[in-house]
């Protein structure tokens, strides 16, 4: 007979146990997933210090073996707000420890996208994590591993220097095992993307073969920081306001809701309440567990709350999404670059905006082959897996007739899709695409077609100049022939002057020229 | 050498010059006006073609349009057709003839005016013949030469090098074949009383062979298919100028009634010329009434054949009382016979026998 172990573990534990979950699920995706979790890092951290940021990242191969899986060192520094010196050890060697719990779009959300690197780094090289890290202070470098089975961290040396120069940022350094060169042109076009819509950050890597990747800023303007709130009672689940009771200071049902929420007053308080078949004079506390799930269940239906506050969110904006793309795509003056930023919208009570960029030009059908090209976003962070499953490949392949926009199969079209959102709708814990929520997929539907509009303008535009100077190629091909016989035919030496008659077939070019200069200014509105 | 041909010939090469000359002339000065060159000519769509019934043919109505060179689906036919007029004008003074193919292959090398196939070269030369209101045959362009003459004709030539030379079309037994010089050769003298007009190769020469030019007193011409317009000029002057009645002889299907209806009327593509119809043209035959009466062999009308008869009973043309006739036994008989039908009989039937009893009838 077996006998039954029952055991709790450790939340570090656990994703030592479960790391697929994380993105580390192969030697190459490894590589992947480690840039991507610190290079988000670093960017949060610059942009709390509301410093353009200044990214170096380096992977370097130590070991090589033969199943293909190296030994790496990753390093990478920045220019951010940097770690108080006590917080350094749990920030890196805990997980599920940090400054994101709160309710405001971040980059990541698992709290973990930095500790699990390390995690990944030691469980396949077993060396220790090196942090150096400054707030404008002492130098602090710490060199560490994390306990696993009691998720804390392990302090293997600390020396403080002096801070010179009034340095400030954080540096990490760690080795794991994975297999750049299989991941190298997804990496690659991850920090390209990234550098499209961080249009003021500077980011260089050096890869393992010693080649430098430089990505330059195209400005040092930054959107404004998105502010905390309370949650909305639209997306509020039981655990959630079964907290909010348990820690509240207020005295009645009607404070409580005003209190924790947004959008909710005084009248809605009392009428939400009276719905949901609670006296507003209630004490919190006396809330018995099925009350809180009727009071859930009731804010689900209620409707005359107040939409969600968008203040929280954070969009490139319209202005920065174009540096960024301009920038990126090597778009030139001729080129067609529409950005459209829609106003805020909420689905299941989570406020969300999305961006679209379209691009369209010479450039464009230089760099990519014929047919749209999706680049996605959620929460400034590339999506680069599994396009065809997201919500945005639905909405530009199956939702948009593209004919209506002149858009055909051999047409080549770059179509940026960003989405920010309090709690962005991933389908998979693997964060790589967005589920089909109803909401979500309308306003990206909505976007795309307000961008594709002026598309449709300018590229009917561009056929009408095309035509011109088809037209004007004609006249210009036929009628110094006309002047040639028709002289011959008439016995005279001389050719007719035919120059007034191609300038009358041309006039018409330089005003429609001009018109499509004029294009991406033309229409901007949301609708 | 008679001084009167050299004249006629000699002004009608003036006039053709001068127009084309004119042509240019028009557009030249167009172009120095500031305007965009354009020729106002008849209009050759099928709406624009009505049947004259007094003057038994087709005829282009009263609709003009105007190649404009404004227009961007205009320039090119336009400015090949101010080509084709050049090319013709150095035909006329250089005295070379040229043919329809010949034209398609000069264009070659005229970089954006060459054209793309013969059929879009020769409708260019029929928009000049609209445009000058004259036969191609004037700027010395003809067809092919398929068809042929023979019989007692004494002909003077009028081409460069054989001036005033005279010869008669029974010198050689295949025919004379009718090319340029025997198109624009004046018609002296004949002892012919009639015109036999053949379809087919084969009966062509069986009748020279059995001496039908003599048995008939006739011309023989054979049309080889469908005429080209000179053997119908040469057919229309034979019949009003020297008065000669013309008979038609063709197969006992739709295809060759209408060979012989184009020969008496005239066809809708060239219902902007004259002097190629001959309305006095009589059709003898073959005959639907002659299979039942001879007994010929026959084959069964195709669906095609079938369409055909049905669209020549409404065409204009046909309204006369024998074509309805024949159309309405054909339709009813459902079958059609060769000229080589009358083989069956003896190889000289034909002649003997058949076309005998046809000419008493007619």
């Amino acid at each position: 007979m077996t006998q039954v172990v029952y055991q709790s573990i450790s939340p570090s534990d656990f994703f030592y146990r479960n790391r697929e979950i994380a993105g580390f699920s192969n030697p190459s995706r490894a590589i992947y997933s480690a840039v991507r979790e610190l290079l988000e890092n670093s960017l949060d951290a610059c942009e709390v210090q509301r410093v353009p940021p200044d990214i170096y990242l380096r992977l370097t191969e130590l070991a090589a073996s033969e199943t293909g899986s190296n030994i790496y060192m990753l390093r990478i520094e920045d220019n951010g707000t940097g770690l108080p010196s006590d917080q350094i050890p749990n920030c890196f060697g805990k997980v599920f420890y940090g400054s994101k719990y709160i309710l405001k779009q971040a980059r990541g959300t698992f709290g973990l996208g930095g500790t699990i690197t390390i995690l990944y780094g030691q469980i396949t090289t077993h060396e220790p994590v090196t942090i150096v890290s400054s707030i404008g202070g002492d130098i602090h470098e710490y060199e560490m591993m994390i306990d696993i089975e009691h998720n804390r961290p392990l302090i293997l040396g600390h020396t403080v220097t002096k801070n010179k120069k009034a340095w400030r940022g954080t540096v990490v350094q760690l080795q794991l095992e994975g297999d750049y060169s299989r991941i190298k042109s997804r990496l690659i076009e991850y920090i390209k993307q990234t550098a499209m819509v961080n249009p003021f950050a500077s980011i260089t890597f050096v890869d393992p073969r010693g080649r430098l990747f430089r990505f330059e800023r195209g400005t040092e303007k930054m959107p404004p920081l998105p502010s905390a709130v309370n949650p909305h009672p639209h997306g509020v689940d039981v655990e959630a306001f079964r907290r909010f009771i348990s820690i509240t200071k207020t005295r009645n049902m009607k404070t409580f809701m005003i209190e924790h929420f947004q959008g909710v007053r005084q009248t809605s308080a009392e009428k939400f309440l009276k719905s949901a078949d609670i006296n507003p004079k209630t004490k919190p506390s006396s809330l018995k567990p099925e009350d809180i799930v009727k009071l859930v269940r009731a804010a689900r239906k209620y409707s005359d709350f107040k939409r969600p506050d968008p203040s929280c969110l954070s969009p490139i904006g319209e202005e920065l999404l174009e540096t960024g793309i301009r920038k990126e795509l090597k778009l030139t003056e001729d080129d067609f670059l529409k950005v459209v930023t829609r106003k805020p919208s909420t689905y299941l009570g989570y406020p969300f905006i999305v961006e679209v960029a379209i691009a369209y030009g010479k450039s464009i059908s230089k760099q990519f082959k014929g047919g749209i090209t999706i680049i996605r976003f959620a929460n400034r962070i590339p999506l680069l897996f599994d396009e065809s499953s997201g919500v945005v490949w639905k909405a530009i392949n199956r939702n948009i007739n593209w004919s209506t926009y002149k858009v055909f199969g051999d047409t080549s079209l770059v179509i940026a899709v960003h989405v920010c959102s309090t709690k962005i709708p991933y389908k998979t814990v693997g964060k790589e695409y967005m589920a089909d929520q109803p909401e979500v997929e309308r306003e990206v539907g909505n976007a795309i077609r307000n961008a594709a509009r002026n598309l449709r303008l300018y590229i009917s535009r561009s056929i009408r100049i095309a035509h011109e100077r088809r037209r004007l190629d004609i006249f210009g091909k036929y009628l110094p022939k006309i002047a040639e016989f028709s002289a011959k035919l008439s016995d005279r030496e001389e050719q007719p002057d035919i120059e007034p008659l191609l300038k009358a077939v041309s006039a018409s070019i330089p005003e429609v020229e001009r018109k499509i200069k004029e294009m991406p200014t033309l229409v901007g509105e949301n609708s | 050498m008679s001084e009167r041909t050299v004249r006629a010939s000699e002004r009608r090469r003036e006039s053709t010059d001068a127009s084309l000359k004119q042509i240019g002339n028009i557009i030249y000065s167009q172009i120095q006006n500031r305007e965009f060159p354009w020729i106002m000519m008849q209009s050759r769509s099928t709406d624009n073609i009505v049947y004259d019934p007094e003057l038994g043919q087709y005829i282009l109505g009263s609709r003009t349009i105007r190649r404009h060179s404004r227009n961007i689906r205009h320039i090119r036919p336009f400015t090949q057709m101010v080509w084709t007029a050049w090319f013709a004008r150095e035909l006329v003074h250089l005295r070379k003839t040229s043919t329809l193919r010949e034209v398609y292959y000069s264009a070659r090398g005229q970089a954006d005016i060459e054209f793309k196939g013969q059929s879009e070269s020769d409708g260019i030369i029929t928009d000049l013949e609209v445009a000058l209101n004259r036969p191609r045959e004037d700027f010395n362009i003809f067809p092919e030469e398929r068809s042929a003459i023979f019989g007692d004709l004494t002909i003077e030539y009028t081409v460069p090098g054989y001036e005033g030379r005279r010869m008669n079309l029974t010198d050689h037994p295949d025919g004379v074949m009718i090319g340029p010089a025997v198109t624009s050769s004046e018609f002296v003298e004949t002892s012919a009383d009639k015109v036999l007009v053949i379809e087919k190769g084969a009966m062509f020469t069986r009748l020279v062979e059995e001496k039908a030019h003599d048995k008939f007193n006739a011309l023989l011409i054979h049309t080889a298919g469908q005429s080209p317009r000179s053997t119908r000029n040469i057919i229309h002057r034979l019949n009003k100028n020297h008065g000669l009645p013309v008979y038609i002889f063709t197969d006992g299907d739709p295809w060759g009634i209408h060979i012989a209806m184009v020969i008496i009327s005239g066809s809708a593509n060239a219902a902007h010329l004259r002097g190629l119809a001959t309305p006095e043209g009589k059709w003898i035959g073959v005959w639907a009434t002659d299979i039942l009466d001879y007994k010929l062999p026959t084959e069964n009308l195709t669906d095609n054949d079938l369409k055909r008869l049905k669209e020549l009973k409404t065409d204009p043309r046909y309204k006369g009382d024998i074509w309805q006739r024949e159309i309405d036994i054909f339709l009813k008989i459902g079958k059609k016979a060769e000229l080589e039908a009358f083989s069956r009989y003896g190889l000289t039937y034909i002649v003997d026998e058949y076309l005998p009893a046809k000419l008493e009838a007619v």
